[in-house]
């Protein structure tokens, strides 16, 4: 018999700390059989944030920095223009990039600087415990919105990937989900697009996947890739959002 | 007509017992198992390994990339 499916020699053996289910790992999974395609496993630099994936560097054996909360982008920033051979991308999770990091993200989108970001959206802060984040749907119940999130009282759930796709930096915007083997290997596609923009020098790739965080949501994870694909959905609207080369270019 | 056998094997001890492969099976060939790994997680396995064709769906979905899928193609 052949084989016709192992995972990516890129991922080290050590079992991933995320919970049973959880999208990280599949995001992961993609990550390194992309780089590990393009043979760019000398040349590719990731910038790891502060989340649950903060420990991405013990998992995809290639160059990382960890960068504090939310400066991911300000890091791969400073990484690609040091060494624009290298392939530079960031991995950031909601609480990550579109919190704390909305300045460092936004800016390093309008510098369009040539580095690709992978944008987890799970809607909650994951690892403190499930607290409400900005992306959080309104009427959705998490540790610090026990009631559901309300308008009045938290605002409204955000779409950076919508905001950031009219700057002319940003040359590739899409959000996809990995629930699926479909949508896995659309996603896959997605992040191999983000790279080869980083490596050709056309402004940054924005992928933005839709994930679940079945511990946060009180789910078991099939029920939450279910939940994700009712509710998330509608909201967050998979599929490409920008395609092409920037307008300064 | 081509007769195509596929089959998997589980890294056991990996496998957190997420159910996200048996769903994504199209032949219902995958079942959590009654007993549980080292730590303390049912793991797949294959309940209907005849059914098997070797799609790598279960593969291509698990998160912490516990699945090996094999495939032979036998010409009739």
């Amino acid at each position: 018999m052949d084989k016709v499916y192992s995972r990516s020699a890129l991922l080290t053996d050590n079992v991933m700390h995320y919970c049973p289910g959880c999208s990280h790992g599949t995001i992961h999974k993609l990550v390194a059989e992309v780089i590990e395609e393009m043979g760019l496993q000398a040349d590719t630099i990731g910038v790891s944030p502060v989340g649950c994936s903060v420990f991405a560097y013990n998992y995809i054996d290639i160059d990382w920095i960890q960068a504090a909360h939310g400066r991911a982008c300000a890091v791969a920033t400073a990484v690609k223009r040091l060494t624009p051979e290298k392939m530079v991308f960031t991995y950031q999770g909601d609480g990550d990039l579109s919190a704390i990091g909305t300045a460092e993200t936004i800016h390093a989108c309008n510098r369009g600087e040539n580095i690709a970001v992978i944008y987890v959206n799970n809607a909650i802060y994951g690892m403190t415990g499930g607290q409400m984040a900005p992306t959080t749907l309104l009427g959705m119940k998490t540790a610090t919105s026990p009631q559901g999130r309300e308008a009045a009282i938290h605002g409204y759930p955000y779409k950076i990937a919508e905001m950031v796709s009219h700057l002319d930096g940003v040359c590739y915007v899409t959000r996809q989900s990995v629930q699926s083997p479909a949508a896995v290997r659309k996603a896959k596609k997605a992040i191999r697009q983000a790279f080869e923009n980083s490596m050709a020098g056309r402004g940054l790739s924005f992928v933005e996947i839709v994930s679940s965080c079945n511990s946060g949501w009180k789910l078991s994870p099939v029920e939450a890739n279910r939940w994700m694909e009712e509710s998330m959905f509608p909201f967050y609207k998979l599929g490409d959002i920008k395609a092409g080369t920037p307008a300064a270019i | 007509m081509a007769n195509i056998k596929g089959t998997i094997t589980v890294d056991v001890e990996r496998c957190k017992g997420c159910g996200v492969c048996v769903g994504a099976c199209p032949f219902d060939v995958l079942a959590l198992s009654s007993e549980v790994n080292g730590k303390g997680y049912p793991f797949v396995c294959q309940a209907r390994g005849e059914a098997c064709t070797g799609c790598a769906n279960c593969a291509v979905v698990c998160p912490d990339g516990c699945i090996e899928v094999f495939r032979e193609i036998c010409k009739k």
